[in-house]
């Protein structure tokens, strides 16, 4: 019992490293999905297609296949990351097709009558997208957001399978030295579900808020 | 140096490779079949039962919403044989995982397919004097079945997708077939390079079968 209590510092060091990769994920895909998401909705023709067909590629590989792929499949193309750059861009490549559709789906629940209304008073197109079609969609971003968000905290605890110690790998090399699986695999779920059940909620509360919003 | 890629290897043991796809559909099957069994008596429980009922639900399906699959299959194949002084297969124990981890998210889907039967069909069911179980399966349960069936096949898809975690206890399915092939040959490119196609090409299939029986039971307006 002493171990496992020593070990919490090291299990913290994890955490960190969780956390360090989600937050850069969740960062480069809101970016990267933002951008593609408008485009595939706004976008030329030629620009939906490549879109399209990397958001339905992105999606339709599980995650682990597509973590070893980039991990062990990108030095032959003479892109030699280390691996905690190759896993955050594989789980930014995955999470950045979710946030595509999410921003997609947003954007299209706007009725086209308030797009129409915005060409009507002379509004151009940045500043129909500024002040009214992004307001509106902001709302309906927001909660299947979080649940990206709770998905790449989730889909983080796959990193640890190329070797970088983050919570999950953090609990195993505790169990390899103190060979008690129940308990700290126990803790562990209770530190990812404390991360995540805050994120979860938070996005229930703010469904809640936005629910006057009706067509 | 140039990389020269060799598939030689790959070919010849190929039949890892079918037969992991092949056992990463049926995990998948008998995983949303258990699946739909927990998540269809615990929604009807959540439903129809009082506060305790609802809680044990909620905190089931919350749970497991929010811990990361591999740590539940981890848990499940470490860590509960280690106090329950017993062992299992690792397939046995993945499908129990991937079962439970179904389950959770089955019940918010027949939740809302319930919630969205609507309110005329169940008293018409009432008017000609059927009773209550009698509407549940007669009414109920046949509507909230066409209901969720796109919901029911996206996660069939999700599910094979997650099977490629199995490989991380040693179940041979798909992606543990490309991993004996990489440690025996070290051809760890041609491996994936095979693999995504297989992952791609499967899922896509069956989400285009699926949505054709979709379309055959869809509800007409």
């Amino acid at each position: 019992m002493i171990f496992a209590l020593q070990s919490l510092p090291y299990l913290w060091q994890g955490l960190l490293m969780t956390l360090e990769v989600s937050a850069l994920v969740v960062f480069f895909s809101l970016i990267a999905g933002t951008i593609l998401g408008v485009a595939i909705v706004y976008g030329p023709r030629w620009l939906y297609w490549p879109v399209r067909i990397y958001s339905d590629f992105f999606r339709g590989i599980p995650l682990l296949v597509l973590i070893f792929f980039m991990y062990y499949g990108l030095p032959l193309f003479k892109i030699n990351l280390t691996n905690f750059a190759s896993v955050v861009l594989a789980l930014s490549a995955f999470k950045t097709a979710h946030i595509i559709e999410v921003v997609r789906g947003a954007i299209q629940s706007i009725p086209v009558g308030q797009t129409e209304a915005g060409k009507t008073i002379g509004l151009r197109f940045g500043q129909r997208l500024l002040y009214v079609v992004a307001p509106q969609a902001v709302r309906r971003f927001l909660p299947p957001w979080i649940n990206a968000v709770v998905d790449a905290v989730k889909g983080s605890a796959l990193v640890s399978l190329v070797g970088i110690v983050d919570l999950m790998l953090a609990i195993q090399q505790v169990i390899g030295r103190t060979y008690m699986p129940m308990p700290l695999y126990v803790l562990g779920a209770l530190m990812y579900f404390g991360i995540n059940y805050s994120l979860s909620s938070a996005s229930r509360r703010l469904e809640a808020r936005f629910a006057y919003i009706r067509e | 140096m140039n990389y020269h890629l060799n598939f030689n290897y790959i070919w010849t043991h190929f039949d890892k490779l079918t037969w992991g796809l092949v056992l990463s559909l049926e995990l998948a099957f008998v995983s949303i079949l258990i699946g739909v069994a927990i998540g269809l008596s615990l929604a009807l429980a959540y439903t129809g039962g009082g506060r305790l009922v609802r809680g044990v639900v909620a905190g089931y399906v919350e749970f497991i919403r929010n811990v990361p699959l591999l740590l539940l299959i981890y848990l499940v194949f470490y860590g509960v044989p280690s106090v329950g002084g017993f062992a299992y297969e690792p397939a046995t124990s993945f499908v129990l995982t991937l079962s439970v981890y179904a389950g959770a998210y089955m019940v918010e889907v027949f939740r809302a397919g319930l919630t969205a039967v609507p309110r005329g069909l169940i008293d018409a069911g009432k008017a000609i004097g059927l009773n209550a179980w009698q509407r549940l399966i007669c009414v109920r349960l046949p509507t909230m079945f066409r209901i969720v069936l796109p919901s029911l096949s996206n996660a069939y898809v999700s599910l094979f997708k997650d099977t490629s975690l199995a490989s991380v206890i040693a179940v041979p399915e798909l992606t543990y077939g490309a991993q004996w092939i990489k440690t025996n040959s070290f051809r760890v490119i041609e491996v994936w390079i095979v693999v995504t196609p297989l992952y791609l090409i499967t899922g896509y299939a069956l989400l285009f079968t699926l949505q054709q029986l979709e379309r055959r039971f869809a509800i007409q307006r």
